[in-house]
């Protein structure tokens, strides 16, 4: 076991630093340059040089990113240039915003579809089968964005129930209702693309598992029907994590629109200004720890999956 | 007179879909004293393993129609609750599957596997369970079965596998054990080990087993009685020495005939023409009377009542004499 986690992280550094390397390169890549949005349109050739100078914006590209990576490596990850704050206490606090939200979405998504899935693959082809299944494509097809303006209308506009957007204050209580209510609406919104992935891939995993001949087996020896479902459920447990866990790591990352319409202060919040202003500090540092959350995420998932299930550890 | 353990009687079991109704037992009838070895004879689809998987009621409740009488132990199958159902499986009658590597749940340790039946029948701790494994990996020789208990069925070798499964099929001391075929997916020395082994652990328990195969070297080498089956119906049984020297029905005829064993080199080996029927659409007749030698016009119009022509045997054809003179 001790050896599979070792050969896991061994794996995941070429990752992390293709990554970096891709993060780095694509903000060159897009077009727009950080230099003009700062200065005014009639700024001369000098004035446009002294800042490249400045900001090291002159120098080749290779130079720039491994610069650039000894910075990032320990913690520095330079300044906004929209708001001249370090890019770290940016990301620290925008990050722990998303991070609850995401987590709380995710949880609550698995909770509901992992009993919706396992319902459904126990039936497969029954009448419930079909409404669960129903359910997933419709979470997955509906655009949250949109799903989202129109909770906001009906539940902070209409209803005034909840509140429309933002965070009660710096430091979340998850004790306090005052704090708690302005997480209502941005879950349930995101949580909808996950109920409806996590449903159908337990659907498809519990059906799958519950037509293997082992199950004759535990029945042919006399077992309860909800012991039968736990050994197959221990076995279709795997998949629907490495699910999870890419659902986990979209939502770090993705929910971009969703943070946007709700107002809510996370890293892609933060990313959608950073973009419109073309802070690249602030992107490449933002890009780069998402991605890492998900290498991280990933890794986790694979580790637990061992666990789980003692023939992945050969692989 | 001791009462039998089994009683089969007219037993059809019918698959059921929107599309056809396959009758994949047709009025089976069999029945066995404790202790008695039988042989289920057959090759694929003559409905073997489904009549080892109608006597647990291990057949999809929703697409199986099973009419026919099954008493096992003095019990009647058919009518068991499922609380009633569950205490028969696994303690009173046992099953040994043909795969042992599907068999076993791939993500729990086969120690735990029989820990879990035997703690849950026997109503002991886990841990009670896990000794009572380890007694019986050492009663089917695994080597280092401190060791083997806590291995996944995907590091055991199939030899070992299906030891683990004998054991698991024997942890409460059934009465009956149904084998499906168990030595069909190992290598030909493991077969003829496991073969030994269980025919010794069935002498020293005393329990009768139903041994389904296909092979006549297998039921040869571990039956009491031999019943052949085909395309649904036992067409013939009787004790395994006579059925294997004498056979009465023209197909256990042409099984013997084609297997190997003392005919002269460089002869071709004999085949039974054709192919099984078609499970959707029988014959109203002999089901075997389209690859029959001896067929003749009235096998194809009624099916062969069973006679029988010496005590202890009985087969289902109209070629063969009700009763010979020396046993009248």
């Amino acid at each position: 076991m001790f050896s599979y986690i070792l050969r896991r992280l061994l794996a995941a550094i070429p990752i992390a630093l293709g990554v970096s390397m891709v993060c780095f390169a694509l903000v060159y890549l897009a077009p727009g340059d950080p230099i003009q949005t700062l200065l005014p349109p009639d700024a001369d050739a000098e004035t446009v040089d002294r800042l490249k100078r400045l900001y090291g914006l002159d120098r080749p590209l290779p130079i720039q990113y491994l610069s650039w990576l000894a910075r990032v490596a320990v913690g520095d990850f330079g300044r906004s240039i929209a708001t001249g704050r370090p890019v770290a206490e940016e990301i620290r606090r925008s990050l722990g915003n998303t991070v609850l939200l995401a987590s709380v979405s995710v949880l609550i998504a698995f909770s509901i579809a992992f009993v919706m899935g396992t319902i459904a693959g126990r039936r497969a082809g029954s009448w419930i089968d079909r409404i669960v299944t129903g359910i997933a494509v419709l979470g997955v097809s509906l655009p949250n964005y949109w799903l989202g303006i129109v909770l906001v209308i009906i539940f902070a506009v209409e209803l005034m129930a909840l509140p429309a957007s933002g965070m009660a204050g710096e430091r979340f209580d998850p004790t306090s209702w005052e704090h708690l209510q302005f997480l209502v609406l941005p879950v349930f919104t995101l949580s909808m693309i996950p109920v409806g992935i996590i449903a159908r891939t337990t659907r498809s995993a519990v059906s799958e598992v519950m037509n293997q001949e082992f199950i004759v087996t535990l029945r042919a020896n006399g077992l309860p029907e909800w012991r039968v479902l736990r050994h197959a459920l221990k076995n279709a447990l795997p998949p629907v994590l490495a699910v999870m866990g890419l659902q986990f790591g979209t939502l770090m990352g993705g929910s971009i629109l969703v943070e946007t319409v709700f107002a809510w202060p996370g890293s892609g919040y933060l990313l959608s200004k950073a973009i419109l202003t073309r802070d690249i500090p602030v992107l490449q540092g933002t890009i780069l720890v998402l991605a890492l959350i998900f290498v991280a995420t990933n890794l986790i998932v694979d580790l637990f999956q061992s666990t789980l299930d003692p023939r992945i550890r050969r692989g | 007179m001791t009462a039998p353990l089994v009683e089969v009687e007219n037993l059809s079991v019918n698959f059921v879909t929107r599309e056809s109704n396959v009758t994949a037992v047709n009025g089976v009838s069999f029945t066995m004293m404790p202790g008695e070895v039988m042989c289920m004879l057959g090759e694929s689809g003559s409905g073997k393993s489904v009549t080892m998987r109608a006597l647990m009621r291990l057949l999809p409740e929703k697409r199986s129609v099973i009419t026919g009488g099954i008493r096992i132990a003095g019990q009647d199958v058919q009518a068991m609750n499922d609380r009633a159902l569950r205490q028969m499986r696994g303690a009173t009658v046992s099953m040994i599957f043909q795969e042992p590597m599907t068999a076993f749940d791939p993500v729990v340790r086969v120690g735990d596997q029989i820990a879990e039946v035997v703690a849950l029948h026997r109503g002991v701790s886990h841990k009670a369970g896990r000794r009572r494994a380890l007694d019986l990996f050492d009663l089917v020789r695994i080597p280092s079965a401190e060791r083997r208990l806590d291995a996944y069925p995907h590091e055991l070798s199939g030899g070992l596998r299906q030891r683990a499964m004998i054991a698991l099929a024997l942890s409460c001391e059934p009465k009956l054990l149904l084998a499906d075929e168990p030595t069909t997916a190992l290598d030909a020395t493991v077969q003829i080990q496991v073969l030994i082994l269980l025919r010794k652990l069935q002498q020293e328990m005393g329990m009768s087993v139903i041994f389904v195969t296909h092979d006549l070297g297998v039921a040869a080498e571990i039956a009491d009685r031999v019943a052949v089956m085909y395309a649904g119906r036992i067409v013939e049984t009787g004790p395994v020495r006579d059925l294997l020297r004498t056979p009465l029905h023209p197909y256990t005829a042409g099984l013997l005939a084609s297997t190997v064993h003392d005919q002269p080199r460089d002869r071709d080996l004999e085949t039974i023409p054709g192919a099984p029927p078609d499970m959707r659409r029988l014959p109203p007749g002999c089901s075997f009377a389209p690859r029959c030698p001896k067929v003749g016009g009235d096998c194809l119009l009624t099916v062969p009542p069973p006679v029988s022509p010496a005590p202890g045997r009985v087969a289902r054809c109209l070629r063969v004499p009700a009763a010979q003179p020396e046993f009248a």
